[in-house]
């Protein structure tokens, strides 16, 4: 008798009951943690915040508990501790904007020097808080391979400051700073930096990408992470409904929308090298994920512009290519 | 027990009793020496259970160190110059945090023009940034405030930076007892955080304040700075009964009854000595060891008496003037003393008895400017500045 | 008391900054006070270093440069005709320098007849080093000359000092090399003219 495949055993059907109880999610749990609890000040569909829930509510579950948290200044920080209230319900620290990385290095040498070494810690921050300034010290976590896993939440852009271009906004973009006007509208092609791809090129034990669409494969990614000691990256792609343009109840499809088309390419990696890949069965155009998106808007005003829609389905055919990203299933 | 030995040494060795827990480290000239010995020493054993990390930058490092801090450690670290500047952000984060780090600064020049050698000018462009500034004016006095400032850190969860004269102190070799193991564990007990990264007790550290209570938490930390004055009086008397030396916020040398007062900070003061000792002629010195907080009152009662007081700096606030003279002014508000702010040995220019003994008697001789600068090549700059105004045209 | 104050110039490479340290060591092993340090330039090889060391009875608390030597070191004698190694040099005044050749030799005869023939020494330190240590480093067999010229620290503390500085096959090598820069100044038939 052939296995029937649920397919639809994702984020549509959270907590599905015809799961069996140790397959469902740890948001179906009605006993997690809420690492970051409710009365936050996040917009309305914030993938961050989504993201940022899931997260760590698995990384508290993997680690039965014993887990600090080290956040770099931006919208998750902002949002969730407006003094005197936080949101968090686990032990937090925010310092700067550029060191998340450097400060979890410290906590996991403390814990460490203070007889806590079961304490584990997972740093987190936003693109721009990653790639751009933060990456001095991303990088000097990874080559020293201090035991932090390190998640970026990546919505493309400096959104709590009024959405302008990081190094992780993509080509095309409109932003603040790259304004959809002249003959380049939005941010320039050949620019910008791959994380995920640089974080392997440091041989680190553990790197991998998520988004928020897929949630059974984001936990077990952070579980992966949390049974690794050493450096570990998790790049996950959150949709920002203020910066993107797009609906507040669209942030999901979005998500889903961005690794289909493979724009967003979702894989792990070990060592430098890609161990498994979430695999596309039905590619879609990149028209399809880009037409919902304000930012994208201009591609498709009066004439449009098919020759920049055609250079971004270049890069996500590259990707399929690059990553083997096609399901061997139709 | 006493030893000739590198001051760099001793002062490593004292952290290194002061079992410090984690010790992040990135090299510049002229600390290099005192973490490569805190390293080794943690690398062979002798600082047990010590967490040396090198890092990247002198960001990361004061950035580890928040983090270690945060997280119940003992924490440590040192710079110089550009180093201080390039940490200058963390630096107000964590004294901003509450964190009781201990920093030695082995003061040097700030570029441009690139400079490797001592000044204040690096210790000093952060007067403000919420530490607790002491400076050493000997490799002994070195050691001393590093315990001391470990004890007056924790006690107020506000960070301590403990200066030293680069190259001038930290690459001399002088005779220093190196603080006694034993006596150190007497002074100094194991940290006990006030609140820590701790999954038991979760809390949440470094929160968003808004216009309604960002004042208030200022105010609170300006006078909890403001209490280490009398805390580290107290420490230092409990210092000295242990080892019969000096280490208080203020150190005068015959200053009782003298008409002109020298104030300085550091190794200078030693020089300092020797040229009012060849004077004998009523000059007195105000050694300054606590430089932040500024200590005021006990500032203007110790110079109540003089009718002239000349503060000899190791930097200077271009386009102001005087950087401790400022404050000195300040503290002798409505009194009749005149100050007078004399700046020298900037980006490492010696600064000689016979220099000193010059400055005294123009002093004495009524022709000491306001503000002036030490054994300046006035005939240089004069020549350039007339050639910046009329020659470039 | 004032101190004795030595200046030592050399080049990066030489050790002259370590020999005012152990000078400054060994000095305290005979019960002085004594301080040391260096005037640095760039740390780069073959660059002219200066370095300083007081000794004194009473403690040391200056932190100026020594303007005024007592004593002066040349391990490098091409620097006698650049740098101006003697300037400030008190009177009576020592002069060591590392040469195999005289001081009339290098040009030093005015220097010689100011100073007197037995304060100022010539002595061949980096082929002593070689030969003793198997390495032209010259800085300790300086310091066993200087304490014979000047006698400002004892043979005993130099020893004493070469040991707690150096792993002990070095350590012993350096000892018999300063032993030989000692016996060469104490000798007369090396006083030169």
């Amino acid at each position: 008798m052939t296995a029937v495949k649920f397919y639809q055993v994702g984020s549509r059907a959270v907590g599905n009951r015809l799961l069996d109880p140790a397959h469902r999610t740890r948001q179906a749990d009605p006993q997690r943690r809420n690492a970051l609890n409710s009365g936050h000040r996040a917009c309305q569909g914030c993938g961050e915040a989504l993201a940022a829930r899931y997260v760590l509510d698995t990384a508290v579950d993997a680690t039965g508990g014993r887990l600090v948290t080290v956040n770099a200044t931006g919208c998750l920080e902002v949002f969730s501790t407006p003094y005197p209230e936080s949101s968090w319900q686990i032990p937090w620290l925010h310092s700067l904007f550029a060191n998340a990385a450097s400060v979890a290095s410290g906590v996991v040498a403390a814990l460490r020097a203070t007889g806590r070494p079961d304490v584990r810690v997972l740093a987190q921050g936003g693109d721009g808080g990653t790639v751009d300034i933060g990456f001095a010290c991303l990088s000097g976590m990874f080559e020293r391979n201090d035991d932090v896993l390190y998640v970026c939440y990546d919505n493309g852009g400096y959104m709590n400051t009024g959405v302008q271009r990081s190094g992780a906004t993509p080509p095309a973009a409109r932003t603040a700073t790259t304004e959809a006007v002249g003959t380049e509208p939005g941010n320039p092609f050949g620019v910008g930096k791959d994380a995920a791809r640089i974080a392997m090129a440091h041989d680190i034990p553990y790197v991998a990408t998520a988004t928020v669409a897929e949630l059974h494969d984001l936990e077990a990614k952070v579980r992966t992470a949390m049974s690794i000691r050493g450096a570990r990256y998790l790049h996950v792609l959150v949709p920002c409904p203020l910066g993107w343009g797009t609906g507040t109840a669209e942030t999901v499809k979005l998500a889903r929308l961005a690794q289909l088309s493979a724009l967003f390419p979702v894989y792990e990696a070990r060592h430098g090298t890609v161990s498994s890949v979430l695999p596309i069965r039905e590619q879609v155009p990149v028209e399809e994920y880009l037409r919902p998106q304000k930012r994208f808007a201009h591609l498709f005003a009066g004439d449009g512009r098919p020759d920049v829609i055609a250079k971004l389905q270049e890069i996500a055919d590259r990707n399929v290519a690059r990553y083997g990203l096609l399901s061997e299933e139709h | 027990m006493r030893e000739q030995l590198e001051g760099s040494r001793a002062v490593a060795e004292t952290i290194g009793r002061c079992r410090v827990q984690v010790v992040p480290a990135y090299p510049i000239t002229p600390q290099t020496h005192i973490v490569e010995a805190v390293g080794a020493m943690a690398k062979d054993g002798t600082l047990p259970g010590c967490e040396f990390i090198t890092v990247e930058s002198e960001f990361a490092a004061m950035s580890a160190a928040i983090g270690a801090a945060a997280a119940g450690a003992r924490t440590y670290t040192a710079t110089a110059s550009q180093g201080l500047l390039y940490m200058a952000e963390a630096l107000f984060n964590a004294s901003g945090l509450g964190m009781p780090i201990v920093m030695t600064v082995a003061n040097r020049a700030i570029g441009a023009p690139i400079n490797i050698w001592n000044d204040h000018s690096d210790a000093m462009s952060q007067r403000d940034c919420g530490w607790i500034q002491l400076y050493a004016e000997s490799n002994q006095a070195a050691a001393d405030l590093h315990v001391v400032a470990f004890r007056l850190a924790e006690a107020l969860n506000v960070p301590a930076m403990v200066c030293m004269d680069g190259f001038l102190l930290t690459h001399a070799f002088e005779p220093i007892e190196v603080p006694d193991a034993a006596l150190v564990d007497r002074f100094l007990p194991h940290r006990r955080p006030q609140q820590q990264l701790d999954p038991d007790d979760p809390v949440t550290i470094g929160a968003m304040v808004g216009p309604e209570a960002f004042a208030e938490v200022r105010y609170l930390a300006h006078s909890q700075l403001r209490r280490a004055e009398e805390v580290h009086a107290g420490l230092a008397a409990e210092w000295t009964s242990l080892t019969g030396r000096d280490v208080a916020a203020l150190a005068p040398y015959r200053l009782e009854g003298a008409d002109t007062v020298v104030v300085a900070l550091g190794s200078v003061t030693g020089t300092l000595q020797d040229v009012l000792d060849e004077r004998a002629d009523g000059t007195g010195l105000l050694n300054l060891r606590l430089y932040r907080p500024f200590p005021n009152a006990a500032v203007r009662e110790a110079l109540a008496g003089a009718r002239r007081v000349i503060v000899v700096e190791r930097a200077f606030a271009p386009g102001a003037g005087g950087v401790v003279s400022a404050d000195v002014q300040c503290a002798l508000a409505g009194t009749d003393v005149e100050v007078s702010t004399v700046v020298a040995g900037l980006g490492g220019r010696p600064v000689t008895t016979a220099a000193l003994h010059g400055m005294l008697d123009a002093a004495a001789a009524g022709y000491l400017p306001r503000f002036d600068f030490l054994d300046l090549d006035r005939p240089l700059v004069e020549r350039e500045l007339a050639h910046l105004r009329g020659g470039a045209s | 008391m004032t101190a004795f104050e030595i200046r030592l110039h050399g080049r990066g490479g030489q050790g002259v900054v370590t020999a005012a340290e152990l000078l400054s060591v060994a000095a305290f092993l005979d019960g002085h006070e004594a301080q040391a340090f260096p005037s640095f330039g760039s740390e780069r090889m073959g660059a002219p270093v200066t370095s300083f060391c007081r000794i004194s009875s009473t403690p040391i608390r200056t932190h100026e440069p020594v303007s005024r030597p007592h004593a002066v070191v040349v391990a490098d004698a091409t620097l006698l005709h650049h740098v101006d190694v003697f300037g400030g040099l008190r009177a009576p005044g020592f002069v060591l320098i590392n040469s195999v050749r005289t001081p009339a030799e290098l040009g030093l005869g005015d220097l010689v007849e100011q100073m007197g023939e037995s304060q100022i020494r010539c002595v061949p330190a980096t082929d002593l080093a070689r030969r003793h240590v198997g390495r032209p480093l010259p800085n300790v067999c300086l310091l066993g000359a200087l304490a014979a010229l000047t006698g400002q620290v004892t043979r005993d503390s130099l020893e004493s000092a070469v040991h707690e500085r150096f792993p002990e096959r070095i350590a012993t090598a350096n000892v018999v090399a300063l032993d030989a820069a000692y016996a060469h100044v104490r000798s007369p038939e090396a006083t030169h003219a």
